[in-house]
């Protein structure tokens, strides 16, 4: 067992810290969500020319074959800095789907330009009627002519409204929840038949609602074979928690930081107001909640290679704690903080709102409680594990 | 023991139930119930629809225009205007500087700013914090210096909140540094039209303007203007603060959230069901139901005890604890209800004059989060849940 980094990903920790702490101050962020993407092209242009683009992607797709150590180590830094570049929704969710399910063209079409900062993605996946739930899909796709016509509804689809490509499950078969039947199509936003309405979510970032109305796609925009994308989408959702779960860390470090920074400089009856035990013990039970929620994202990522019904279990767990340590550690530093903890002009309020919506995001810890409660238990434990 | 209302307390109840029905304005209930921000006009007209009843000063004796209900009948109405969507009525003059007023101000003061309240001509707002004085108020900064028949006011007051909208507020300023804490400080009002005040906004999490910072810069305030005696403002703010957590309990505004929450997990959709079909969400809402059936017969029985006059004291500590913590629940349990369209964030949706911004998923769950975040509020202002715990280990306790 080693909970250390090996040279490479130490590399890597240097590199994306570096970049987040010169480039991401809490002002440019503010500057950054206001540009027309919500995010810095000019950020995300480095992101690609320091080849960060290209780190989960395998080597002969152009990549450098990082598993979930290395991604842990992207999202922590990303959850730092809280930034907004859309690194989950173009490389861990679109391009992770487009590896697992494109066929060598279709990769050769798409990586590079990916990899290199010049496409970005996003995953349509959920629907207004499904809540969290990724396999209920109402969205049809009929064969029509040689190709496809996709016809439904997707729900608050992240960085959606400025993706060059979109990544759509329809079902080609069966009903709502089932396995069976779940098709990815890859969308052009610009063509007829696709509606976008985009939105700022609370916590700083961008998604939007997509209608399919009848939108005819050619025969090769369908990804992998014909209804049978559920065990792909199950493993890149699983990827996005657990690179939701290091962001969360990484949000709540910060958080932690700027509390503890508070009690020891906020003056109140004659001293620093971290003299007083409740808030002492309020920051400690935070630093136990930031431990914990680290050893999950360290869970998480390292599970990610493992067989489906032991990942599934471990990412459940994950989001479960990742969601419920996220809102006390939020709620905690707001009212710490007091009057200035409710102000937009403050950080800690906009570290706050992410680590709330952190748990709306890939599905809530009741979402992820029920799932654990009801998979089976998985052959072996953490001495199985690699 | 007898927990039942009386034929007289049920028929008082229906009687403000028409009047609701009859008189609150529509579309600002509407506005209330879908969580949208209400304009000045809107408190106003509710206001005035108040005080043409008679019915706005509920604290107040009958001689100064107050309807001199007891602590029943004030419990009995705030849960009527709260289950009918009615806007909190804004405390500052008629339940905070106005039981000061009628306490410690002079014949004329009461003659001059009771009535001006009633009619909606002046809007009040409180300005005790500072930035270096919050918890610890009594450590407050602005100055006051007597010159002739002025004082003049320099200093900064800060987290007013509606101060935009306000013309008078009410100020606790230092007068003698060089007493002891408490014991310098005078209880002073002031008219936010004189030169040298200044009010800029706070932009809160939710990207609501609430509050406000408001800065004094040699403004010229008649002597006359001081309430009570020189030096000793704390007695008047004390005074007032046992008004402030008067009906803390928010057990009314709690009820009927707990009825919205209901509604929301009744229209919400979870693969293809209701989500109010979910055993773990009809769980999670018969706990938060069962610590407000707590809450409202705690409340009932502090109200009880004090039904004979006066206010209540560290107990209402107790009931502000508790009554924001439920609060706060509910709203949470709001925001999760709508799943991933708690993540829209559709500013100009939750505007009074946004209503034909189309919310992104169902109409219900536009204001949820941007509300979770707003209330976490609760448990900092009028004294923070900390201060109240404090309170309560010293006064009941004795620790
Ligand atoms: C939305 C909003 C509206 C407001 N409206 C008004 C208004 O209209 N007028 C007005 O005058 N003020 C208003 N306030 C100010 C409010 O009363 C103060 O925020 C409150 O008193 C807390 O002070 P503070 O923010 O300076 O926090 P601090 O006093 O700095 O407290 C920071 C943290 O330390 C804790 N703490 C402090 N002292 C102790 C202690 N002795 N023991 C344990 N814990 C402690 C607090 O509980 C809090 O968690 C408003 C505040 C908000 C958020």
């Amino acid at each position: 067992m080693d909970f250390t980094l090996n040279d490479e990903q130490r590399m890597l920790d240097d590199t994306v810290n570096r970049l987040v702490r010169e480039r991401y101050g809490f002002e440019q962020r503010i500057r950054y969500g206001r540009e027309p993407k919500g995010y810095s092209d000019e950020t995300w242009a480095l992101l690609a020319e320091l080849g960060l683009l290209s780190v989960p992607f395998a080597e002969e797709d152009g990549g450098i074959g990082g598993g979930g150590v290395e991604l842990m180590v992207l999202h922590q830094a990303f959850g730092r800095g809280l930034t907004l570049e859309p690194y989950l929704a173009t490389v861990v969710l679109g391009g992770g789907l487009v590896a697992r399910l494109g066929s060598a063209e279709q990769r050769a079409a798409l990586l590079p330009a990916v990899i290199a900062g010049e496409l970005t993605l996003a995953l349509a996946y959920g629907e207004p009627a499904g809540r969290y739930e990724p396999l209920w899909i109402e969205t049809r796709a009929g064969r029509s002519g040689d190709g496809w016509r996709l016809t439904g509804r997707k729900a608050v689809v992240l960085n959606g409204d400025g993706a060059g490509r979109l990544l759509v499950t329809a079902r080609t078969a069966g009903q709502p929840g089932e396995r069976d039947g779940v098709s990815v199509f890859l969308v052009d936003p610009a063509q007829p038949g696709v509606t976008l309405r985009g939105y700022p979510t609370i916590d700083g970032l961008r998604a939007a609602e997509l209608t399919l109305d009848g939108a005819e796609l050619p025969a090769d925009a369908l990804l992998g074979r014909e209804g049978a994308a559920a065990d792909a989408l199950e493993a890149v959702l699983a990827a996005g928690c657990a690179a939701l779960a290091a962001e969360a860390v990484g949000a709540m470090e910060a958080a932690c930081e700027l509390t503890l920074d508070y009690l020891k400089t906020r003056q109140q009856f004659g001293g620093p107001i971290g003299r007083f035990q409740v808030l002492q013990h309020r920051m400690v039970d935070m630093r136990i909640a930031l431990e914990q929620a680290r050893s999950m994202a360290i869970l998480a990522a390292c599970s990610l290679d493992r067989p489906a019904a032991e990942r599934e279990r471990r990412i459940a767990a994950a989001k479960v704690l990742i969601g419920r340590s996220g809102r006390f550690i939020a709620e905690q530093a707001i009212q710490m903080h007091g009057g200035m903890g409710m102000t937009e002009e403050a950080a800690i309020s906009h570290y706050a709102k992410r680590l709330v919506m952190i748990d709306h995001w890939l599905g809530d810890a009741d979402h992820h409680l029920a799932r654990f409660a009801a998979l089976p238990e998985a052959e072996g434990g953490l001495e199985q594990a690699a | 023991m007898d927990i039942t209302y009386t034929a007289e307390e049920q028929a008082f109840r229906a009687e403000v139930r028409r009047f609701l029905d009859e008189k609150l304005p529509r579309d600002v209930s509407a506005k209330v119930r879908q969580g949208k921000r209400l304009t000045r006009d809107d408190h106003l007209r509710w206001h005035a629809a108040l005080a043409e009843r008679g019915w706005l000063a509920v604290h107040w004796p009958t001689q100064y225009g107050g309807t001199g209900w007891g602590p029943v009948q004030r419990h009995i109405f705030d849960e009527e205007c709260a289950a009918a969507g009615a806007p909190q009525i804004i405390p500052f003059g008629v339940s905070m500087v106005a039981p000061v007023i009628i306490r410690f101000g002079t014949e004329e003061q009461k003659r001059h700013y009771l009535p001006r309240i009633l009619d909606g001509i002046d809007w009040w707002c409180q300005g005790y914090s500072e930035p270096g004085a919050g918890s610890d108020l009594a450590s407050l900064k602005t100055r006051a210096v007597r010159d002739g028949d002025h004082y003049v006011v320099n200093g900064q007051k800060t987290w007013t909140t509606l101060g935009q909208h306000a013309n008078m507020i009410f100020c606790l300023v230092r007068t003698d540094p060089a007493a002891k804490m408490q014991e310098g400080i005078s209880f002073l009002l002031i008219d936010m039209a004189t030169p040298g005040v200044t009010v800029r906004p706070i932009i809160t999490l939710d990207g609501e303007h609430e509050v406000n910072e408001v800065f004094f810069d040699d403004v010229r305030v008649p002597a006359g203007n001081l309430v009570g005696q020189e030096n000793k403002g704390w007695t008047c703010a004390k005074y007032l603060l046992t008004y402030e957590r008067t009906g803390i309990a928010g057990v009314g505004m709690a009820k009927a959230a707990l009825r919205h929450l209901k509604t929301v997990a009744a229209r919400q959709i979870a693969q293809g069901r209701p989500l109010i079909e979910d055993p773990q969400v009809r769980r999670q809402i018969a706990e938060v139901e069962i610590d407000l059936m707590a809450l409202e017969m705690t409340n009932l029985r502090v109200i009880a005890a004090v039904q004979g006059g006066g206010v209540p004291g560290a107990e209402s500590s107790i009931l502000k604890v508790r009554g924001t913590e439920i609060r706060q629940a509910i709203t949470d349990l709001l925001r999760r209800a709508v799943g991933p369209y708690a993540l829209p964030f559709p500013q100009d949706a939750l505007e009074a004059g946004g209503a034909a911004a189309e919310p992104v998923g169902p109409d219900h769950a536009a204001p949820l989060s941007a509300q979770y975040f707003n209330r976490r509020k609760l448990s900092i202002y009028g004294g923070s849940n900390e201060i109240q715990k404090n309170i309560i280990a010293k006064m009941i306790l004795g620790l």
